[in-house]
Parts: C-alpha cells; structure tokens; sequence
C-alpha cells in the first residue's frame, strides 16, 4: 500500500528558541466552589475532627465520603452518621512526582482508605505517615493524624494522614 | 439496524510534538482515510468527531475549533467525549449514524494534541480531580493508575515482570508501525525494572508518552461499502458502560464496567464464547497492566491470568489472541482520542488484510477493540468481522 503518512515533529528546542512561530496564552480564570449539602458538612465536621458518612434509608449503606442521594435506589440519602477515624489501605502508591510531574525529592505516600463504620471498600484518597516505606502493605489498619485544631480550614488537608495503628 | 463497514483509516505520524496545528492534523489524517475508502469529502452525510479534555489544545469548544480540518463544515457534525474512552467511543457514535439510516457515509475523525500545554499535559490533568475531596492534596494523575495497579498485583499476586513483558511486546510490536514514537527492537524486561520509579508500581517504561496525532476512519452503509470496497470490515457488536465517579468507592482490581460492555459487544455480535472465537484483540494500553487488566475485563482470560497468558507467548503477534500487533499506545504513543489509529483502525486494518509487516497470520476474522477514560471508570468496545 502506498500510503502517506504525514507529520512533521518538532524537539522541545524548535519551540523555546524560536524556530517555529508560536503564540502564548495563560488563563487567568481562578474558581471557587461551593462544598454543596453532603461535602459540606463533612468539611464542617473534619474541622471538629470528625469522619462523617451519610446512609442510605433503603438498605442502611453507609456513604463515605457522605452523598445526597444514593445512586443506586435513586433516592434522598438519610441522617448522617459519625465515624470512626479508624479504617484500613485498600491500595497506596509511592510517589516521586508531584501535581505538575515535576520529580520529588522525597516521595510521598498516597493511599486509598476505607473507613471502619462505612460500607466495605467504601474510602478515600489521603497520605500515609510515619511508617517506612517498606512497612507499607494494603490491608494495613490506620488512624487518622489531624492537625492542631486552630490550624484547620474545612478541608481534606486538616488530616494530615493516616498512621498505622 | 443496518449493517455498518469501516472502508477506510488514516492517521498521522505520533509524535511528542508536530508542528502541524489540531486542523493539520486532523486534514492529514482525513485524506488518508478517504483515499483509502476511494471516496471524496463531498460523499460524506455527517461528521463525528472525538477529542479529550480541551485543556490541553487551551481550546475550548475543541470540536467547533477542529471542525474545518475534520471535514464536517455545513455537513451533520457533533463533537463525543469520554476521555480516553473517546478512542472506540466516537466510531460508535460513527456506527449509529449509518446503523439508525441517518447517514449512509459517516467521518470519524479523532485528534489530540498534548504538546501545546507547558510545562507538562499534567497540568492539565490535574483539573481532572474532584476539586473538594482530592485536589486539596495536589495529586498527580499517575496516582490513581498506580494505587488501581498495586490494587491489581497484590489482589491477584502478580509479578512486576509479567507486567514488564506487555512494555517490551508492545514496544517490540511498535517497530514495524511507520508512525510509531516510541518503537524499540531491543528493549528487555530488565530495562522496565530498572527504569525510574514515577508512582511505585509505575515506572517510566510502564507507561506511554504524551503524543501529538490525528487519526480518521470511513464508515459506510452496506450498499456503498459493498460497490466501494473490495474488503469491508463490519461493525458487528458495540458496547459502553461507566462505573462510579467515586473511585475511591469501588474495588479497581476488576474492570466490572469493562465487563459490563463488553458483554454488550459479544451479544450484540452473537459471540458466545470470546475466548475461542475472537482472533485479534487490541485493548486500550495507555499502562503496561491495563493491557493485561483489559484482557480480563474483556473476558479473554479469567481473573489474575492475563499476565500468564503474555509469559506463555499467547498474546505475541504469531500466539493465540494477539494482542495490540499494532504496538498499542505503549509503543506507537498516547495522543489520547487519536489512539483510534492504532485501536478501530488497527482492527479494521487486520482484518481486511492491510496491516503489512504487523499482520497478523491466519486471516483473523473477528477482532475487538476496546477503550478507557474518563476518571478510570469508562470503557467502549468494538466486535468486528472481515
């Protein structure tokens, strides 16, 4: 088959010194989003140093983090409901890069956590602390580390992470 | 519903960078395809069109934005989106444009283009992320495919070599693709172990590059597929289906919604049993294990075995169920939609015997292709038949 395939490629360098015309373009757009019914009082409650899901009156499901409906039966979630700050690594990574892939010089220790209270699986992403990488295994129980009270914001970051227990 | 032929493919050369604009590309990839299907813009009834998050061209709206170059100015033209899953999504969106006898000829013309963004696509990424419960903790995207990974290997107890070898087939495969970024004859399971740590499991040669790259498939009703091509390639099964947005709600170490749509390809393409009867497969690759993770969710090997298929030889180009003979996105690059090329357009090219030196042997008849995206929770899937 005498096909064409077609593309000229260009290095990193065709673009920084000027060998190719471009033009240049940064957003100045900065957001700032309302928490809603259900992240927004588990934000309020992190800040008092509460988990926090929220059940699903059809068959109790405990949402975590808590929902406003329950996407399976399609209805209104119920009261919310205090949790342990307790729970267990379903999955973690070590990780060298940070939000912009550039490389870290320490790693940092990224985990899903499920939280005890909560309906199986059921967690969220947080960083793991004070355990040698070696040590980490999913599986593992863990607590929450928070920080000092008067330092917290209503945000995921007033956890600082989860320690083994 | 009316039968459905792919009758053309076309895409660009992949690369991290092309000097060529989206519309370039998108021209380029288009010609290609038409030429092949012996057919002019002006024989065209409508366009799709697929393209992933517009933060990386920095263009919104990128359909309207590609649309001159994609062919589909005064014509029937909408724009699908299912990050990464756009690649076997848009055909399908083709596929219902003929199937429903709205359009007898239908465009589908997928683009990326990675390189506009600085410092890195990342940053682009990173406004994938819910922007309450994760952004908080500045993620990087490889996280999420790092934790579903580990999730993987420890649930099923697999080693980081048998992941090593999809990397070293599939760069291996690349080789004999012309428009491959990342092709390499020599590279070993060894050079994947060693390579630099990104997100312990993922290293840098677990996972694909960033690409620029267009990619564009013809499809036809049966009455001008029959008088235009000598080797049709019909679309006999589609499926689609998506799991929670709350990934962090859901075991990743089984795609259950892969399974979910693939189930809906085989039924539709009366496939009883895709193990014996599917002879060439290309799974969306954008990691080493997905491969592996994407045969499972397939359903061509059982839970945990796709990793001792790939060790047995089974998933090589001349074993039992080839898998990504193309070089998939690991060899021949990730510009994310555009990866139809070597996805929809690799099986059609397989199948009407037209892959060249990556043809599979035995004259395959039936070949899956199959996507995933959106926040590692989406997959499309594509059953076709010589």
């Amino acid at each position: 088959m005498g096909r064409k395939w077609r593309g000229t490629p260009l290095t990193a360098a065709d673009i920084a010194e000027g060998r190719v015309a471009t033009a240049e373009w940064r957003p100045e757009a900065k957001y700032a989003w309302s928490a809603g019914e259900s992240i927004g009082r588990f934000l309020e409650e992190l800040q008092e140093g509460h988990l926090v899901g929220r059940k699903c009156d059809v068959d109790d499901t405990v949402f975590f983090p808590p929902r406003s409906f329950c996407q399976e039966h399609f209805v209104r979630a119920g009261e919310f409901v205090r949790l342990k700050n307790t729970g267990k690594v379903e999955t973690y990574s070590v990780s060298y890069l940070d939000t912009d892939a550039r490389r870290l010089e320490e790693p940092v220790y990224v985990g899903v956590i499920s939280i005890d209270g909560a309906a199986e699986g059921m967690g969220f992403m947080h960083f793991l602390g004070e355990v040698e990488e070696k040590d980490l295994a999913i599986g593992m129980r863990v607590k929450a580390v928070w920080k000092p009270k008067k330092e917290r914001m209503g945000a995921v970051t007033d956890i600082l992470y989860f320690k083994p227990v | 519903m009316r039968k459905v032929a792919v009758i053309g493919a076309g895409m660009t050369l992949f690369r991290r960078r092309l000097l060529e604009t989206g519309k370039e590309m998108c021209f380029q990839a288009v010609q290609m395809a038409l030429e092949e299907a012996g057919l002019e813009l002006k024989d065209v009834d409508a366009v799709v069109s697929g393209s992933a998050p517009d933060a990386f061209d920095g263009v919104h709206m990128k359909g309207e934005y590609l649309l001159d170059g994609a062919g589909g100015v005064r014509k029937p033209y909408m724009r699908v989106f299912t990050g990464g899953g756009t690649a076997c999504f848009s055909p399908i969106a083709g596929w219902w444009h003929v199937a429903s006898g709205l359009a007898d000829v239908v465009l589908v013309v997928n683009e990326e283009k990675m390189s506009s963004i600085t410092p890195h696509p990342q940053y682009a990424f990173a406004n994938i992320w819910d922007p309450i419960l994760d952004r908080p903790l500045k993620p990087n995207l490889v996280w999420i495919f790092a934790m579903e990974m580990n999730r993987y290997m420890t649930v099923y107890g697999i080693e980081k070599a048998d992941i090593a070898r999809v990397a070293v087939k599939n760069k291996r495969n690349a080789v004999d693709h012309p428009a491959a970024q990342l092709a390499d004859p020599n590279i070993t399971v060894d050079d994947v172990l060693n390579s630099e740590v990104m997100a312990w499991p993922v290293q840098r040669l677990d996972i694909s590059p960033p690409s620029d790259g267009a990619s564009a498939l013809v499809l036809a009703s049966e009455d001008v597929a029959r008088q235009v091509s000598e080797t049709p390639v019909w679309i006999s099964g589609v499926g689609w289906c998506i799991d929670s947005t709350m990934w962090t709600n859901r075991d990743l170490s089984f795609p259950e919604y892969l399974a979910r749509a693939a189930q809906q390809a085989y039924g539709m393409a009366k496939i009883e049993n895709p193990r014996k009867e599917v002879d060439v497969v290309e799974p969306y690759d954008p990691f080493d294990y997905k491969e592996l993770h994407h045969l499972e969710g397939l359903l061509l090997a059982d839970k945990g075995e796709a990793p001792i298929l790939t060790r047995e030889g089974v998933t090589q180009r001349d074993g039992e169920l080839p898998t990504c003979p193309s070089g998939g996105l690991m060899g021949v690059g990730n510009p994310i939609a555009a990866t139809m090329g070597i996805k929809t357009g690799e099986i059609y090219w397989q199948l009407a015997g037209k892959a060249g030196r990556r043809q599979v042997p035995g004259s395959p008849q039936v070949g899956v292709c199959q996507a995933w995206g959106d926040l590692m929770q989406f997959s499309s899937v594509m059953v076709m038949r010589a």
